[in-house]
């Protein structure tokens, strides 16, 4: 086991004036241990940062460091990493067993330590019956547990996941996101979790490092990058439905909008242009407050999604699912709890306390 | 296409006879033609019935015991060479076409491109348009009459190395990085990855390749004076002697049946190989 550092890492392809910059200095410490989660939207430069971290991809600038030994330069089977791809890449001519035993016996490890890890991995994750078929007669979810396993023998000092849950059906993986966590409980190895999928991200890290166009927008605990968004993309990346953003000039108590004034339940913490945060679920309908025209509602079971617009913008609020369906063009009065509105600088986007 | 009317599916079925009847029956007519006498093939209308003599002409054709005009070298050592010849071009073809695909495939080196286009250009030009210069470089090194004269120009192969280079494209990028994580160097992964993905494409083309150097003519021909090394192919055309002498016909088709067997019993035996390696891949 062991730390992770990244220091102002930088990826481009081609050189010269040709060069494409994807990530731009990127600087994150994993300390050991530690499960990380990179989450973004689809290019953002979160796979190629794990690339880069397992020596699949060459770094351009900047360091990357496992276990305080700088890696730039070290084949990736020389960095005592595992990694787990998104399509598991099963040695699809190889047995389960040796799928799991191959790394192991190129390392010239004896054949009855092999064996004896093998097995373990295996108990643990369920293969024991499965350790002689073939990977094409394995269900999707034995293929993930497969991919898993063959990191697992390896014991390495950590583990690299590239969006290994994305080619699951939704049910299996609710379920191998539950085992993954269960592992990292056990074994906590310092891992690198890649997924865009913010509910993945929130559920197993343990910190999470949200990116975007190949920046890092904020680092942080699952209650930090939902609590307090350090950016308006992380805020309206990270939560579903999205974080409600008004556009507006704050004054005092009221945030003058385009299609008209809200009285704030707080002062606006400063005066001038400012983008104004609520999220969906921090809004409750109340006898006086702002007023939200309804356009449309989603029911999701335990609760209910409105649509509908507030001062001209387009504003989402989630209600208990107990309540019954407000009609389209009713017109409702909603109130923000003063404790969870989120201001924003519309020229940097970056958050203001 | 679950349309049953009776009256196609016969003309179906007649279309589909007749074009065996077609292929089957020159065949059909050399068996029996090597299994009567020189006397009773040259009588018109030839019986169509198999003759006695299969045993004495098979022996006569294999250990060189005819009598007739031409050539008489016995077609046991010839079967040899053909046999040789083709096992030796089509392994070493797949063995070369899978080194230089994996190379275009897995390695950038300077010229990677410029070396691909080379080796497909190549694919236009058979060995009659450059047989001449060849030729002398095979003389020139004293390879004439030998089993390295009669089979290395051959055995360069630009279909083989395009078909593993698009078989090899197929093969997924992770699996090359997860090989890498796992330790595997180059050849390495070449050896325990590679090879057994390509198993069936090896063997589709080893099926072509063997027929296709146990039907070589033209070269065989030109670089091969001694009857020792005459390929079976050759041989049957050296058995016909020209202008007034008599051709042991009956001895002409035994060695054209015993031509033909080899290359169908390859065909027959990897048959299911042959198919799969052509459609489909495992992975």
């Amino acid at each position: 086991m062991a730390s992770i550092s990244i220091r102002n890492v930088v990826k481009q392809y081609g050189s010269g004036a040709k060069a494409n910059p994807v990530i731009h200095g990127v600087s994150a410490e994993i300390p050991d241990g530690e499960f990380i989660v990179i989450v973004g939207p689809s290019g953002c430069g979160k796979s190629t940062l794990l690339r880069m971290v397992a020596g699949l991809e060459e770094i351009s600038g900047g360091e990357i460091a496992i276990g305080g030994r700088v890696v730039n330069h070290v084949e990736p089977a020389e960095r005592d990493i595992a990694m787990v791809f998104q399509n598991y890449a099963l040695y699809p001519h190889m047995s389960v067993f040796d799928n799991m035993a191959y790394g192991l016996k190129l390392r010239k490890i004896p054949a009855e330590q092999i064996r004896e890890r093998v097995d373990r991995a295996a108990q643990m994750l369920e293969l024991s019956h499965l350790l002689t078929r073939k990977p094409r007669e394995l269900s999707g979810g034995q293929r993930q547990r497969v991919a898993m396993g063959r990191a697992l023998v390896r014991e390495p000092q950590a583990f690299l996941f590239d969006e290994p849950l994305s080619n699951l059906d939704a049910k299996l993986r609710v379920q191998t996101r539950l085992e993954i966590q269960k592992l990292h409980q056990r074994l906590s190895v310092t891992s690198l979790f890649v997924t865009h999928d913010q509910v993945e991200a929130m559920t197993l890290a343990q910190r999470i490092i949200v990116m975007n166009a190949g920046r890092i927008e904020q680092i942080g605990t699952p209650e930090q990058v939902y609590g307090r968004p350090a950016s308006t993309f992380v805020a309206s990346f990270i939560g579903a439905p999205a974080m409600n953003l008004l556009r507006g000039m704050g004054q005092g108590a009221e945030f003058h909008t385009e299609g008209g004034a809200l009285a704030l339940p707080s002062t606006a913490p400063r005066a001038g242009e400012l983008i104004l945060g609520v999220r969906p679920e921090h809004v409750e309908i109340a006898a006086e407050g702002w007023p939200f025209e309804v356009e449309m509602s989603e029911m999701l079971g335990a609760e209910r999604l409105v649509y509908g617009r507030l001062a001209g913008s387009a504003f989402t609020l989630r209600m208990s699912g107990a309540l019954p369906a407000p009609a389209a063009g009713t017109l409702l009065s909603i109130q923000a709890s003063p404790d969870h509105l989120h201001w924003f600088d519309p020229s940097t986007g970056g958050r203001i306390e | 296409m679950v349309e049953r009317r009776p009256a196609l599916t016969f003309l179906a079925h007649l279309v589909l006879v007749l074009g065996v009847v077609v292929v089957a029956f020159p065949l059909y007519i050399a068996f029996v033609a090597s299994t009567q006498t020189a006397d009773a093939i040259v009588q018109a209308p030839m019986s169509l019935l198999p003759g006695s003599h299969l045993l004495d002409n098979y022996r006569a054709a294999l250990f060189g015991s005819a009598t007739g005009g031409g050539s008489q070298a016995p077609v046991a050592q010839m079967m040899w060479v053909s046999l040789v010849c083709a096992l030796i071009i089509a392994m070493a073809k797949i063995a070369i076409s899978l080194l230089s695909a994996f190379a275009i495939v897995y390695f950038r080196f300077p010229g990677r491109s410029f070396f691909f286009w080379a080796i497909f250009v190549t694919l236009m030009l058979p060995v009659e348009v450059r047989i001449g210069p060849t030729y002398q470089v095979v003389a020139d090194l004293h390879m004439l009459n030998t089993y390295a004269g009669l089979t290395i120009p051959l055995i360069a192969s630009a279909t083989a190395t395009f078909l593993f280079r698009q078989f090899f494209l197929t093969v997924p990028d992770e699996l090359v990085e997860a090989a890498r994580i796992d330790g595997a160097g180059p050849l390495r992964f070449f050896k325990d990855h590679l090879l057994p993905l390509s198993r069936t494409p090896i063997a589709a083309l080893f099926v072509i390749q063997f027929i296709y150097g146990w039907n070589q003519y033209l070269w065989p021909l030109l670089v091969t004076t001694n009857e020792d090394m005459y390929p079976v192919v050759i041989g049957i055309k050296r058995m016909i002697a020209g202008g007034d002498a008599a051709v042991e016909w009956n001895v002409v088709m035994a060695t054209a049946v015993l031509a033909m067997i080899p290359p169908a019993v390859v065909v027959v035996l990897m048959q299911r190989w042959f198919v799969k390696g052509l459609v489909d891949t495992e992975k």
